[in-house]
């Protein structure tokens, strides 16, 4: 029997499963061997689950929208690895739900802006972005050093994470609202903190230790983005995918 | 095809309309509404862009409206045309009422217009997922996810009950159109809320899966939201405008299954030079290329479609919007494919340009081929002679495009210095600009581009003043005295 085009443009059932099929081999091809290539994501050592005061910091980051501006994605050219630093890993976003490597600058990718200003220029920039840099179009978020710091959900949150891939233990969990607690107070005791999350950065951010706003979590999230990865231990043979 | 034009007129001379209109018309409504909406909100963050005092914050900073306007865009104008339209055309291509009828009609509209608002409202209050035209929460996705499935059973149940033998072309684009967005918008919000009393969740994927799958997509969204199912609107309302048969029908079965094919495999493009790795990039980028040729099908069976006729492009300003809508449709899936070039994009990627890319199809293919619709239809859903006014209509058009020239080259040189200026180097091997003088470099651009704005915003105002006075049976005595452009008859 010969085929015709008729036969499918008369029943609409074949037509319907014909179009799922020829739409579904693209997304099959292109999506499945990045769950079983080993390769994919670089075996370096240092990413890990983010702290929860970086976790929420991080949230706020999603919820204010930062990454219709700012990339998260260093591309690995002579201009972008001298203004950044070294190109992102895929490791690095790893735990990352969702990603925020973002496709747009309108200002500079943050991809490794952790520890490259102190932590008293983030929060005058975050309140004020002009008060900082005269000539910039960012948004000003004076409201985050208003606002205190919601963490009663902290654990449910990790244990959300932990549910998606993310490996929160469950020492990681119970000491949840302490070691957020710890992170922003310089002279507490921040060794749990740092054995569970190695290279956090305790601070108080904002300068008041006595509250907790979201201006700190924004802040301790931004000063670790991309120092979690010792470039100096890595060539560029071992990072390839 | 010959049938098909038979069978709506035999529709014509029935007295009463057999079909459910009022769902339609309620759309066409919703559609003109939050095009305005998408127009307004996207003027206000492009001078946000280059008057960064006009930020209110919270509610009102940029980062917050900017998904509020391009899901107004995309889902709330484009979706409500592409709904609208789809129920109007499947009913009279196959001779057949809307299966479900007014109660499965009216319950995917409102279902609809409520998840645009808890969409939207969601934003400005931040709740998102932050996955880009993705962003609403769990919550909003099921029930989009719900609606869209009666969406499916209504338009498939009219095409199995249809009176026709053939499933006209215009069917087969909205079909796919509604199936793919249907597997896209499933796979890729999959989340786990940390609560079922919240609004916050986590996506079930991470890193460079999350970003494959993201912008795979993402990228299909353009390609079947935004290209697919306005094909099928291009399907139907340029041969009905023109009075003239489709070009080619070889043509829309070739270009039909390979258009389809092809995009689906496009979304690496939006990560060239990423941790995505190589293959993956080399397969989209590929595919974006080999898709210029089933674009270009489309295009040029639209075109063509006025052959013998190119003359009612003088005297039509509502078929001129259809067949400009089908030349900037014909740009930018050639400027796409240019731009999903590594090299080419290694420049345009993070930039303005693919802003200035994104608003050639959206502002000249899509807002434009759902104008040339809402001229057509609101006199005959209304039942009415003829539109309010013809000469409103040109003023419409030549408004609105000048705002897109406006638009897109202020965008293509902003984005494309933006690109050089971050990979300049001065005489000594120093990057020669800091970003923040990129940025400061971008201001003229960035007042031009909102004057564009300003100037499509205001098209669409006159387009809703003239069909409101339409639909109230109005004429303008400039049309009173003239013939009517076209002939329309009530219940058509």
């Amino acid at each position: 029997m010969r085929f015709r085009h008729e036969t499918i443009e008369k029943n609409v059932i074949l037509l319907a499963v014909l179009s799922l099929i020829v739409v579904s081999i693209g997304g099959l091809v292109q999506i499945i061997p990045l769950f079983t290539i080993e390769s994919t994501i670089e075996k370096v050592q240092g990413v890990r689950a983010y702290s929860p005061l970086e976790l929420l910091g991080r949230d706020i980051y999603v919820r204010e929208g930062c990454y219709l501006c700012h990339s998260q994605q260093i591309r690995p050219f002579r201009d972008e690895v001298e203004r950044y630093g070294h190109y992102s890993l895929a490791a690095e976003s790893m735990y990352d739900h969702p990603f925020q490597w973002g496709s747009k600058r309108n200002g500079p990718d943050l991809a490794r802006v952790g520890g490259k200003y102190s932590d008293a220029w983030h929060v005058a920039h975050l309140k004020d972005p002009r008060s900082v840099v005269p000539e910039t179009i960012m948004p000003p978020y004076a409201f985050l050093a208003e606002s205190e710091l919601d963490y009663a959900d902290i654990a449910e949150r990790m244990r959300t994470l932990r549910a998606v891939g993310v490996p929160y233990s469950d020492e990681m969990i119970k000491n949840a609202a302490a070691d957020l607690e710890v992170q922003v107070d310089p002279n507490g005791d921040t060794k749990g903190l740092l054995a569970r999350y190695p290279k956090a950065v305790v601070a108080s951010f904002t300068g008041d230790p006595k509250r907790i706003t979201e201006m700190d979590a924004l802040v301790a999230y931004l000063q670790m983005l991309g120092t979690l990865v010792n470039f100096n231990d890595y060539t560029a043979k071992d990072l390839q995918q | 095809m010959a049938t098909i034009a038979a069978s709506d007129k035999a529709a014509i001379v029935r007295p009463a309309s057999p079909y459910v209109d009022d769902v339609i018309r309620a759309f066409m409504i919703a559609t003109a509404f939050w095009g305005i909406a998408a127009f307004l909100a996207g003027v206000y963050i492009a001078f946000e862009l280059a008057y960064p005092s006009l930020n209110i914050p919270p509610w009102f900073n940029w980062a917050r409206l900017r998904p509020l306007h391009t899901s107004a865009g995309i889902f709330a104008f484009g979706g409500s045309a592409l709904l609208g339209t789809s129920f109007y055309v499947v009913q009279r291509t196959c001779r057949a009422r809307l299966f479900g009828g007014e109660a499965l009609g009216w319950f995917i509209f409102w279902g609809y217009q409520l998840f645009i608002v808890l969409a939207a409202s969601g934003y400005l209050l931040g709740i998102t997922k932050s996955k880009e035209y993705a962003e609403p929460e769990w919550y909003t996705d099921l029930w989009l996810t719900l609606v869209w499935v009666l969406y499916l059973v209504a338009f498939m149940g009219t095409i199995m009950k249809r009176r026709e033998p053939h499933i006209y072309v215009a069917n087969w684009f909205y079909l796919s159109f509604i199936i793919t967005i249907a597997m896209l918008h499933i796979v890729n919000n999959i989340a786990l809320p940390i609560s079922w009393f919240g609004a916050k969740s986590y996506v079930a994927y991470a890193g460079v899966q999350d970003a494959m799958i993201e912008w795979w997509y993402g990228h299909n969204a353009v390609g079947f939201f935004l290209t697919a199912g306005f094909l099928g609107m291009m399907y139907y309302f340029v041969p009905k405008r023109a009075e003239r048969p489709i070009y080619s029908y070889r043509l829309s079965v070739v270009h039909f299954w390979a258009l389809i094919f092809l995009y689906i495999w496009a979304g690496p493009h939006h990560l060239h030079y990423t941790a995505l790795p190589d293959w993956a990039q080399t397969l989209g980028m590929i595919f974006s290329v080999m898709l210029w040729m089933p674009s270009w099908g489309g295009m040029i069976n639209g075109l063509m479609t006025l052959s013998g006729a190119w003359d009612k492009l003088r005297t039509d300003p509502v078929l001129r919007f259809m067949i400009t809508s089908v030349g900037f449709y014909g740009m930018s899936t050639f400027e796409g494919p240019v731009m999903s070039i590594r090299p080419v994009n290694a420049l345009s990627h993070y930039t303005d340009w693919t802003i200035g890319h994104v608003h050639s199809g959206v502002l000249g293919w899509v807002a434009f081929i759902v104008f040339g619709a809402l001229y057509h239809l609101v006199p005959i859903l209304w039942g009415r002679r003829q539109l309010y006014s013809m000469k409103l209509v040109a003023w419409h058009y030549w408004i609105g495009t000048m705002g897109i020239v406006l638009y897109i080259t202020s965008m293509w040189v902003s984005g494309i210095m933006q690109g050089l200026m971050w990979r300049a180097y001065d005489n000594l091997g120093f990057l020669q600009y800091s970003f923040v003088e990129s940025v400061v470099a971008m201001h003229p651009f960035y007042v031009i581009r909102a004057l564009g704005g300003v100037l499509f915003l205001t098209g669409g105002l006159v387009m809703a003043y003239n069909l409101v006075r339409t639909m109230r049976g109005d004429t303008a005595a400039e049309a009173a005295a003239a013939p009517p452009a076209m002939a329309t008859v009530p219940g058509e």
